[in-house]
C-alpha cells in the first residue's frame, strides 16, 4: 500500500471528490467543512489536526484491505485518536441511531400493533447494546490510553482484556437489514424503508471501519505503550 | 437419490466390510480415507451427505467447520465414551446387522428437501427450531423436546441464518412474528 491516492499536497475537497463517504469523517476529525480548495496539509494545520494522523483515518476508511504496519502507527502522532473515536460514538449514539430510529417508527406505525412494538424494540435492545459497548470503552479504555500518552504507569485496565471481550456491534445491524428489505410486509412499502436500508448500510460500514481503527490501530497502539512503560 | 457417502476409517478390513455391506442402489462410496488430515477441505471437496467416520479420529464433530447439510456419523467397534457419541448425528456399530446399518445411515442423511439447493424456505424442522428458539428455549431444551443432538440443532440454527440471512435469537424472533409463526 505505498502509493496512497493522496498525499497531504492534495487538495482535500479532490480527496472528497473521490470518496464522498469521507464527509462525515470530516468534523469527527476536527475539521470544519468551507475549506475551499486548500491542500490537506494546509487545511490540517490550520485546524490543529495533525496531517499524517488525518491522512491514516482516511486511508483506512477509503482502502478496504489497507492495514497500517505497527512501524507507520508508532511513527505518526496518535493524540488525536482517543477525541477521534469518542467523537465518533456520539457521532453514531446522537446522530446516527436516532436517525434511523425515526425511519423504523414509522415503519412500525404500519405493522399491525404488537408486531410493531416487537419491530421497535428489536432495534431499541440494539441501541442500548451500542451504548453500553461505547461507555464501557468510554469508562475504562480510553482513560487508560490517555494516561499511557502522558507517561503515567495506568495499570488499572490492560488492553489484553479489551483484545479477549471486544465484540463486534454490526451484527444486529445485518439482522436489522434482512428484516427492513426481505420480510417486512408489503403494505409497510414506503420511502421510510428505502431510506432506511441506505442509513443502515451506511452505519453498518462505518461501523466495520471503526471496528477496524480499533483493533488494527489502537490495540497495536496501546500494547507497545503498555510494553514500553509498564515493563 | 443415491446417499453420497465419505469413509474415514484406518482398517482396511471395516472398509472392505462396509463396501460390501452399503447397498449400491441406495449408496454411493465417494472415497475413503484412512485418517482425518485436511478432512475439512475433503469434505469441502467432495460434498459428502454422510461422513461414516470412527470417532477415535475426529474427537468432537462440533468442533469441525463444515458447509450443511452433512450427517455425520461415528463408525464404532470399540470402547468410545458416551458423552462424545452424543455429539453425532448417529452411531453404527459394526456388530450391528446390514439392515440396521443401512438404516441407520439411510436416516442420518439430511432428506432431500434440505439437499435442494437455492431452496430458501424453511423446512418444518428449521420451523420448529426458529419458533422454540423465539420462545426463549435453549438449544439443549430444543434437542430435547424435538428428540435430536444439540449438535442437530446447531445445524438447523446454521441452515436458519443461511437462509433469512439473520443471525441473533432477538431478530429470529422478529423474523418469526412477521411471519406468524409465533402469535404475539
Amino acid at each position: 500500500m505505498k502509493s496512497r491516492l493522496f498525499s497531504s499536497e492534495s487538495r482535500l475537497s479532490d480527496l472528497i471528490t473521490a470518496h464522498p463517504s469521507l464527509l462525515t469523517l470530516m468534523s469527527r476529525l476536527g475539521i470544519s467543512l468551507g475549506f475551499g480548495d486548500r491542500s490537506i496539509a494546509d487545511v490540517c494545520e490550520g485546524s490543529g489536526v495533525d496531517t499524517a494522523f488525518f491522512l491514516l483515518i482516511c486511508n483506512v476508511y477509503t482502502f478496504n484491505n489497507y492495514v497500517p504496519s505497527t512501524a507507520t502507527i508508532l511513527g505518526t502522532d496518535m493524540t488525536g485518536l482517543v477525541p477521534y473515536l469518542e467523537k465518533s460514538h456520539r457521532y453514531y449514539v446522537d446522530k446516527r441511531l436516532p436517525h434511523i430510529e425515526r425511519h423504523l417508527d414509522a415503519i412500525a406505525q404500519k405493522l399491525s400493533g404488537r408486531i410493531g412494538q416487537v419491530f421497535i424494540s428489536f432495534f431499541k435492545e440494539y441501541k442500548r447494546e451500542v451504548e453500553e459497548h461505547f461507555a464501557h470503552e468510554e469508562r475504562d479504555v480510553f482513560p487508560h490510553i490517555g494516561a499511557l500518552m502522558s507517561g503515567k504507569k495506568d495499570t488499572t485496565y490492560s488492553i489484553g482484556e479489551f483484545v479477549h471481550t471486544h465484540s463486534d456491534i454490526e451484527g444486529k445491524l445485518d439482522d436489522l437489514l434482512n428484516i427492513v428489505f426481505k420480510y417486512l410486509p408489503p403494505q409497510v412499502d414506503d420511502d421510510n424503508v428505502v431510506d432506511v436500508v441506505y442509513d443502515i448500510l451506511r452505519l453498518s460500514e462505518d461501523l466495520k471501519k471503526h471496528t477496524f481503527i480499533e483493533e488494527k490501530i489502537m490495540v497495536p497502539l496501546v500494547q507497545h505503550l503498555e510494553n514500553a512503560i509498564l515493563k | 437419490m443415491k446417499k453420497r457417502l465419505l469413509i474415514v476409517e484406518p482398517a482396511e478390513v471395516i472398509v472392505e466390510g462396509l463396501r460390501a455391506v452399503l447397498d449400491e442402489s441406495r449408496f454411493k462410496i465417494l472415497d475413503t480415507e484412512s485418517s482425518a488430515d485436511n478432512l475439512e477441505e475433503r469434505i469441502a471437496m467432495s460434498r459428502p451427505d454422510i461422513l461414516l467416520i470412527n470417532p477415535t479420529l475426529l474427537g468432537n464433530p462440533r468442533h469441525m467447520h463444515v458447509e450443511r447439510p452433512l450427517a455425520i456419523v461415528a463408525l464404532v467397534y470399540q470402547y468410545v465414551e458416551r458423552d462424545l457419541l452424543k455429539q453425532y448425528d448417529a452411531v453404527v456399530d459394526i456388530r450391528d446387522s446390514r439392515a440396521v446399518i443401512i438404516d441407520t445411515l439411510a436416516q442420518a442423511a439430511p432428506g432431500e428437501e434440505e439437499v435442494a439447493k437455492n431452496n430458501y424456505e424453511l423446512t418444518k424442522r428449521e420451523t420448529a427450531v426458529l419458533v422454540q428458539l423465539a420462545q426463549g428455549k435453549t438449544n439443549k431444551e430444543i434437542a430435547d423436546t424435538l428428540n435430536v443432538s444439540v449438535h442437530t440443532v446447531i445445524s438447523h440454527r446454521k441452515n436458519i441464518t443461511h437462509k433469512t440471512g439473520i443471525k441473533s435469537v432477538a431478530g429470529l424472533t422478529v423474523y418469526a412474528m412477521l411471519n406468524n409463526l409465533i402469535k404475539g
